[in-house]
């Protein structure tokens, strides 16, 4: 089992310790999603201060894939700016992972890989045409995070 | 003589499936049995042969080919009503599944007999295929669902219905046989006998118990009775639904359309008789066929001798699990209380992980939450792995699966 390719050192640490893990109370986003295929549940919590991402945590139950790919994002996109968050895409977050094979061979766990991704496009898409009422910096974000896996 | 053991393992060469390699060429080892069981090459051929010789629409036509399509659908009916000691096979309604039976008893008698205020009452350890349709159905009527809990042991705490039926309010009690998380089999007797004495109908949601147990439906006394053929060999899109003629003939139907009508003019239709009147357009006319191969291949091995098998593997299973620390089991410890259906975690690591570790070793578990998910708020997790055995499962299997989940402890360093 030592040469199997999504259970890495990384994947394990992460998911034994994950970064950013918690809530944010009255966050200015808060996006809550599902995963029905395997009962995983995550919570992303992001401030936004002068067009970027000041805080950013998240909570909920999940595999290792899902809890390290939650950590690894939430890490990757602090302090970022709204803009390059919208461009964020699925290859960025996997290969930090080395998890890119997945889209290939397990149609059924990038699916844990991808939904922290898939949250956090869904809460900028709401955070902007909900709250900020600017439906054109969504853009299709929405769709996006609909049709990321 | 040959051995009982032998006996078993000696049926594995009908099931093609068994032979493949997975994954790293592992012999396969199939431990999904309660999401579906693998088909002998009996229900196979039967539904070749349909296609291949036979194939033609039922009832209609006069031609040659629709007398013996029709011959052999009905034909199956028969073997279901022997099957489950029936002696009236109009009683006999066949659905697509568990689900689609449960669904119709909903609509079609539930939307006649459920008034508000109602109460129909289920349990803590359903399929969502028994709680969703009841939800539905009481939102519709400002009915109220209620639930019997589970105990520590996953046992139902029947103090529960008593005061339920006390209301004089229940209209149905509906619960499953065995619940396909924990393992546990329904007091039957106790439920049915306590619902008849206040007047109450009972459904029985009977999906993991009649692949694996002898079920004789004259004894029982419940009104509805529900089940699916792939969970027994049988080909998918295959289902029963057994309710007393008295109740059916009195129903409204469920799907409107060909077959299932006596006369139709423009503003009124008359019903056809039992069973077709629940029966409406083309059937599964194959996997019906197909479905009667998969009764015969289990009477054949006889249901207590299947059941007697599954219980020798629970019991190992639970003994050589318990052996290994850190792993969680779920349901009652008395393996004669359960069928071959055994929940666990390992650790804190997440049943999707302990899946796809072991999966590289050839052996197919279940991880998630079952479609149980008040079950998983009730025991307080998101998921468990689920291994379940059938007819074609050895102890060499569990032997395997052991020393998988070891890897496991390995790789999440335990």
């Amino acid at each position: 089992m030592s040469g199997d390719p999504i259970y890495t050192e990384m994947i394990i640490e992460y998911s034994r310790n994950p970064s950013n893990f918690g809530k944010i109370d009255n966050a200015h986003i808060h996006q809550h999603d599902a995963n029905p295929l395997c009962g995983d549940t995550i919570d992303l919590y992001l401030n936004i201060d002068d067009n970027k991402i000041s805080e950013v945590k998240f909570d909920g139950h999940g595999c290792a894939i899902c809890m390290a790919c939650c950590s690894v994002l939430t890490e990757m996109i602090k302090g970022k700016t709204l803009d390059d968050v919208k461009k964020f895409d699925k290859d960025e977050l996997l290969s930090e992972l080395g998890l890119e094979h997945l889209v290939k061979t397990s149609p059924v766990r990038i699916k844990c890989a991808l939904l922290s991704l898939k949250s956090l496009k869904f809460g900028i898409y709401s955070y902007f045409v909900d709250k900020m009422k600017d439906s054109e910096s969504a853009g299709n974000l929405n769709e996006e995070a609909a049709n990321l896996y | 003589m040959q051995s009982t053991a032998d006996a078993f393992e000696d049926l594995r060469k009908d099931f093609p499936v068994l032979n493949r390699r997975v994954r790293d060429d592992k012999k396969l080892v199939y431990f999904d049995n309660a999401a579906t069981t693998q088909k002998p090459n009996q229900v196979i051929d039967a539904i070749s042969d349909y296609y291949q010789n036979y194939n033609s629409n039922i009832h209609r036509a006069v031609h040659a080919l629709a007398e013996e399509s029709t011959e052999a659908f009905e034909n199956t009916r028969d073997i279901v009503a022997k099957f489950l000691n029936i002696e009236d096979s109009r009683e006999i309604i066949f659905v697509r599944g568990t689900t689609e039976g449960i669904n119709l008893v909903a609509y079609a008698w539930g939307r006649d007999n459920v008034k508000e205020g109602d109460i129909i009452v289920t349990t803590e350890y359903e399929h969502h295929s028994n709680i969703v349709p009841w939800q539905l159905l009481t939102q519709e009527k400002k009915a109220q669902l209620k639930y019997i809990d589970i105990d520590d042991n996953g046992e139902l705490m029947l103090d529960q219905l008593d005061d339920y039926l006390s209301t004089g309010k229940v209209k149905l009690v509906t619960f499953s046989h065995m619940s396909n998380v924990l393992g546990t089999i329904s007091p039957v007797e106790k439920i049915v006998s306590k619902c008849k004495n206040a007047g109450v109908k009972v459904l029985i949601d009977a999906a993991q118990s009649v692949p694996h147990m002898k079920v004789n439906l004259n004894e029982i006394g419940c009104d509805f009775f529900v089940f699916s053929g792939h969970k027994m060999l049988g080909p998918t899109g295959v289902g029963v639904l057994w309710a007393k003629k008295e109740i059916l003939e009195k129903m409204s139907p469920f799907l409107g359309g060909g077959d299932m009508i006596r006369e139709v003019h423009k503003y009124e239709t008359t019903w056809n008789d039992l069973p077709y009147k629940f029966e409406a357009g083309t059937p599964n006319i194959a996997d019906v066929i197909g479905f009667a191969k998969a009764i015969e291949y289990l009477e054949k091995i006889g249901m207590d001798n299947i059941r007697n098998h599954e219980l020798e593997l629970t019991k190992y299973a639970l003994e050589e699990m318990k052996k290994i620390p850190g792993l969680t089991l779920y349901g009652t410890k008395e393996p004669e209380k359960r069928g071959g259906v055994i929940s666990f975690n390992f650790n804190d690591v997440h049943p999707h992980d302990v899946g796809t570790i072991i999966d590289k070793d050839g052996v197919a578990i279940r991880s998630g939450h079952h479609c149980a998910q008040v079950l998983m708020e009730k025991l307080n997790v998101s998921a468990t792995n689920r291994a379940s055995f059938y007819i074609y499962n050895t102890k060499e299997e569990i032997d395997v699966l052991i020393a998988a989940l070891q890897n496991v402890a390995k790789v999440f360093k335990l």
